[in-house]
């Protein structure tokens, strides 16, 4: 039996592929005393590790997905369990043929060799596959299948020959201590050992392990079938464990590989079969494995007769027959992404969780980087577990959107699709005036935000000259050209916003500005009532977040941020107060809603129902201060998103519909309109240049680049000031651009609107690659009603980023021609920013 | 010829088998469910004794209306057809009673089985009396234990084979006859995709006999203590030499 140490550095939990990895990382990251633990005996612990399909398809819409897969790849090369077999996914209908033309585009934006390739050459590449029944086929010849287990065994024989690591296998965790919010220890029924740090690698039990720390891990267990038939002597003749490529037959939501003499068949076609983390047996009262549940036949009869229809020939073989069968446990988040970072419940608590074979070795390397130097070279808001609300860590929350996601693994998912079920979870007090108006709402972070409002339907008729329909299906989902009609109403008249989503903090106390100047790019230094726009960075100088800042008093601040980043920017900011408890630190975010005032008439709407002045001298842009708007106590602050005069009017939650309809009332002669986030975040941003954190700025981008920095450097230090000044020293790599797409009429005569995550090509369709790698993207993609134009943002390296350049675009495998408008962050609408000033 | 197979759906285990709280019962809810590998084998006959002679494969399973999942396993091993006959009672009386009446229903519309095979134990309760107990009922003849099934030339008479201390034992039996087979009579074949699908259609009747319970009940089961390994150390270097050569001997290896 070995002995525990009493005390480590880090205890990392699970020894499937992502705490293997996660300890080989921090192994080579220089930390010293590690120990791995798992529940059950090695090699095979007995989790989802144990029983995966081990195939790798490069290719995926998410860049950070892509990146850390592309990364795993090569760290199973590295450790010799690689084994490139190539890899293709069918399209049976014309809806996947368009959605393969869609990866090909993400194939391009990320830099992964992939082709779309006809029937007959499917047929040459597998020559069991019945190609009558296929339209299209999408190959990627790095696609592989590796070997998690034997890399694991690797991983801890290479962090143990550093002296690094300590493993035990068949030790059970009985609890975790924490004090003061932060990890003390951890017992097992080996012995107990002292540590600051843990990483819970438990794949689907990751929830019942957080939870002995008081976290939670917002995953849920769900099945996975497969089933291995064969002896198929095609297969066997090949004397390896794969000779033919993957085959993912998208349609029915499968895939078909090789292994050895068998053909694995696996769906994600089948209903979700959702699983308690409790309830999964121990090692021993397991049939095969923990994960490994009993195959329920029923569920998987109709995948056996698509499997057939594609497999004909050799599934149909004399003598094959269904050798194994499983459900097999995965673990599923509300968003399909992992759960990776510290949690934002317990200090020195990380989770490295829902993570898939493709990506464990990837995912090691990210959190031993995140842990050891505080960021990522990988931008992780897609994967940071820090990303959910509260009311998105619940266990109903959590089971509803597996069960809604499970189907959506293999789906086809639009950008924008809107999640059905457990909707309503978050409501602003306008919420009733929104449904009367007919919203159509958008979720974020559990929020209803009405995207646009069929209310405003009849603009479409007022503005019928200026307001494009779009032709294509795809294009109008999830869209309505509504937006654009609500846009020009607001750029005519005055609209109304909801933002109640926003994301607010209070900051205060005798440290809140030294704290506040540690935090922000910006000065913050302002004269009470001043508000300042701000980068935040992280340690690598990356974008953290973008926030407004505004001082409510010498020693009191309010930070305004966007409602999507809301968790993980409250974390940054409280993983980062004073020691000294000289700043408090609250979060007000369902204290206060907030309404979005814009347009030429908002003043006018303004005065009618507040006795203060708000005139353009005494209330300069930029500024901000509470007024009474007909007894409703109301910080306003004038500024705009959209670029037009107004203001971000922020009350009490509980007086918020008072609110709503004293402006709507005083509004009706000024014309005044309900406006959604279409409006908000797409149509007048981009006429704007404003940049979202999310798309234009991320981790991998700096203020220089973004055209975010300032002319001048304060004095007092921040996070990412060095290689912030670095940055500015050597100028940009790349530059945040704005594009007009010139023609957009696809070879079928319809007119076509490409989207965000579209390549960025030269004029001889060529990728654009800047001199750290990063490839030019659509970051942004929209109408810009007012100015008659359809915008693109993308990154863009020197000699592209001028003004006047032509490129092309891929959308949906046809090339548009585009032209570089703006190199930098001057707008297009309203250069000087008359209107807002106003 | 005419078959009919009978099979137990019985729990797959796994390393460990846990009880329930009251103790009467294997806890089930994180197993599948199977046939014992004894009727696998006994599936597995009737498929290759009518594909070679000619016929029909009946299988049939006393139980809850779940059984109809073992049922079907079977039909995709290749069995055409399949009879639930509804029980309640667990003892092995009831469940002879059981057969041995649905049994005697289906022979009366259609004839009798030429030979009714049997897994030689269930592979949970293992009464070893279920497929002796269905003879008598219908006054037929029987070998358990059987590893080797041959139907005689003229199709009368059925050979079994089975294993004993002193050989192998060779029995004649004439048809229609009942055996208990053992595993190691064949090497089961996994189910096609094909004999899946086409199962998942095949028919399957119910009956209800009314029996009366059998005399065995289950009191209580016992989890056997795990055995532990015991080391003993003989000695050390060449001071062991002497007891190692006793013990050698004790064993009878030299």
């Amino acid at each position: 039996m070995n002995t525990l140490p009493d005390s480590a550095d880090v205890v990392v939990i699970g020894a499937g592929i992502a705490g293997n990895s996660v300890a080989h990382h921090l192994a080579q990251a220089g930390w010293h005393n590690i120990v791995l633990l798992d529940k059950g005996p090695l090699p095979d612990p007995g989790g989802s590790t144990g029983h995966a399909s081990n195939f790798i398809f490069p290719v995926d819409h998410s860049k950070e997905i892509t990146a850390i897969t592309v990364d795993s790849m090569h760290q199973y090369e590295k450790l010799g369990m690689l084994t490139t077999s190539g890899g293709i996914e069918v399209a049976r209908t014309e809806e996947r043929v368009e959605e393969l033309k869609r990866r090909m585009a993400s194939a391009k934006a990320w830099g992964i060799h992939s082709e779309l390739i006809s029937p007959e050459r499917v047929a040459e590449l597998v020559p069991f596959v019945d190609t009558s029944i296929v339209k299209l086929g999408f190959w990627t010849p790095s696609a592989a299948v590796v070997d998690p287990l034997q890399s694991g065994a690797l991983m801890r024989e290479q962090a143990q020959g550093l002296g690094a690591l300590t493993v035990s296998a068949n030790t059970e965790v009985s609890g975790i201590d924490t004090s003061g919010g932060r990890i003390s220890k951890v017992r097992t029924d080996r012995g107990d050992i002292d540590t600051d740090t843990v990483v819970v690698a438990c794949g689907v039990w990751s929830p019942r392990i957080a939870r002995m720390a008081g976290a939670r891990i917002p995953l849920v267990p769900v099945v996975h079938q497969l089933i291995d038939v064969g002896p198929i002597p095609e297969l066997a003749e090949t004397h390896s464990e794969i000779g033919y490529p993957i085959v993912r037959d998208m349609d029915p939501l499968m895939y078909e590989r090789q292994s050895g003499a068998d053909l694995e068949v696996g769906s994600y076609a089948h209903r979700a079969i959702l699983h308690e983390p409790d309830d999964i047996p121990s090692y021993e009262a397991a049939q095969l494995s923990p994960t490994q549940l009993p195959f329920t036949q029923e569920d998987f009869d109709p995948q056996m007769e698509d499997a057939l229809e594609l497999f004909p020939g050799i599934l149909n073989t004399p003598g094959a027959g269904i050798r194994h069968s499983i459900n097999g446990l995965l673990s599923l988040t509300p968003d399909g992404g992992p759960v990776l970072g510290e949690t934002p419940e317990v200090k020195g608590l990380w989770s490295a969780a829902s993570v898939w074979i493709k990506e464990g070795p990837g995912v090691g390397k990210v959190l031993a980087d995140w842990m050891t130097h505080g960021s990522t070279e990988v931008d992780m808001h897609g994967a940071d577990i820090a990303r959910f609300y509260p009311n998105q860590r619940t266990t109903t929350h959590v089971r509803a959107r597996a069960d809604e996601g499970f189907n959506k693994i293999y789906g086809i998912v639009h950008p924008n699709e809107q999640w059905e079920s457990n909707r309503g979870q978050r409501l602003s007090p306008f919420h009733p005036r929104e449904v009367e108006l007919g919203a159509r709402f958008f979720e974020v972070g559990g929020w209803e935000r009405p995207h646009w409002y069929e209310s405003n339907r009849a603009l479409l008729e007022e503005y019928a000259d200026r307001v494009d329909d779009r032709p294509h299906e795809w294009d109008a989902r999830w869209w309505s050209p509504i937006i654009n009609a609500e846009h020009l109403a607001l750029r005519e008249r005055v609209g109304v916003i909801d933002l109640t989503a926003f994301a607010q903090f209070d900051v205060s106390g005798p440290g809140a500005l030294d704290y506040l100047q540690r935090m922000a790019l910006a000065q913050v230094d302002k004269p009470v009532g001043k508000s300042v726009y701000t980068p935040i960075l992280d340690h690598n100088g990356g974008f953290r977040s973008d926030l407004t800042i505004i001082r409510l008093d010498t020693d009191s601040f309010r930070i305004i941020a966007g409602g999507s980043d809301g968790p993980r920017d409250k974390k940054w900011f409280t993983d980062h107060l004073p020691a000294d408890g000289s700043v408090v630190f609250t979060d007000v975010t369902s204290a206060v809603c907030t309404i979005g005032l814009w347009g030429p008439r908002a003043r006018d709407v303004l005065s009618a129902v507040t006795e203060d002045d708000v005139s353009a001298e005494a209330f300069p842009f930029g500024t901000a201060r509470y007024i009474d708007v007909d007894g409703v106590p109301t910080l306003a602050l004038k500024i705009s998103y959209v670029g037009d005069l107004g203001w971000e009017l922020h009350a009490p939650f509980d007086q918020g519909l008072k609110l709503w309809d004293t402006l709507f009332e005083a509004g009706r002669e000024h014309g005044i309109v309900p406006a959604g986030i279409g409006v908000y975040g797409t149509t007048g941003r981009l006429e704007k240049g404003y940049r979202l954190m999310g798309a234009e700025l991320e981790s991998e981008y700096n203020p220089v680049e973004a055209g975010l920095a300032l002319p001048k450097v304060k004095s007092p230090d921040f996070v990412g000031k060095e290689p912030y000044l670095r940055a500015r020293e050597r100028g940009p790599d790349t530059t945040l651009c704005t594009l007009t797409v010139d023609e957009c009429t696809d070879s079928n005569g319809t007119r076509r609107y490409p989207q965000a995550h579209s390549p960025i090509l030269t004029t001889t369709g060529e990728r654009i690659v800047d001199s750290r790698a990063r490839s030019s993207y659509v970051t942004s993609a929209g109408s810009a009603p007012s100015l008659g134009e359809y915008l693109l943002m993308g990154y863009l390296p020197a000699p592209y980023a001028a003004e006047g350049t032509g490129l092309l675009v891929e959308y949906m495998g046809e090339q548009y021609p585009v032209t570089v408008v703006r190199a930098g962050r001057t707008p297009l609408f309203d250069p000087d920013d008359e209107r807002m000033k106003a | 010829m005419k078959v009919l197979v009978c099979i137990k759906r019985v729990p797959a285990p796994g390393g460990k088998l846990s009880l329930t709280e009251d103790g009467t019962d294997i806890d089930t809810r994180h197993l599948g469910f199977t046939i014992g590998p004894h009727e696998e084998c006994a599936v597995e006959e009737a498929v290759r004794l009518v594909a070679e002679h000619g016929g029909q494969v009946t299988v049939l399973s006393a139980g809850p209306p779940e059984v109809e999942e073992q049922l079907r396993y079977a039909m995709s091993m290749g069995a055409n057809a399949g009879v639930l006959v509804e029980q309640s009672a667990q003892d092995p009386e009831a469940t002879a009673r059981a057969l041995a009446e649905a049994i005697g229903t289906l022979e009366s519309e259609d004839g009798p089985f030429d030979l009714v095979l049997l897994g030689n134990e269930s592979a949970d309760a293992g009464n070893y009396q279920v497929g002796v107990r269905v003879a008598c009922s219908l006054g037929r003849p029987v070998v358990g234990g059987v590893k080797g099934v041959e139907v005689g030339a003229e199709g009368t008479d059925v050979f079994l084979r089975r294993e004993s201390a002193e050989g192998i034992e060779v029995y004649q039996a004439p048809l229609p006859a009942i055996t208990a087979v053992k595993e190691g009579l064949n090497l089961p074949r996994y189910p096609s995709i094909q004999g899946r699908l086409r199962a998942k259609k095949g028919p399957v009747r119910t009956l209800r006999p009314e029996v009366p319970q059998g005399g065995l009940r289950t009191v209580r089961l016992r989890q056997p203590p795990e055995k532990s390994k015991e080391t003993v150390v003989l000695g050390y270097g060449a001071d062991a030499a002497d007891s190692v050569v006793d013990l050698l001997v004790e064993k009878g290896m030299v």
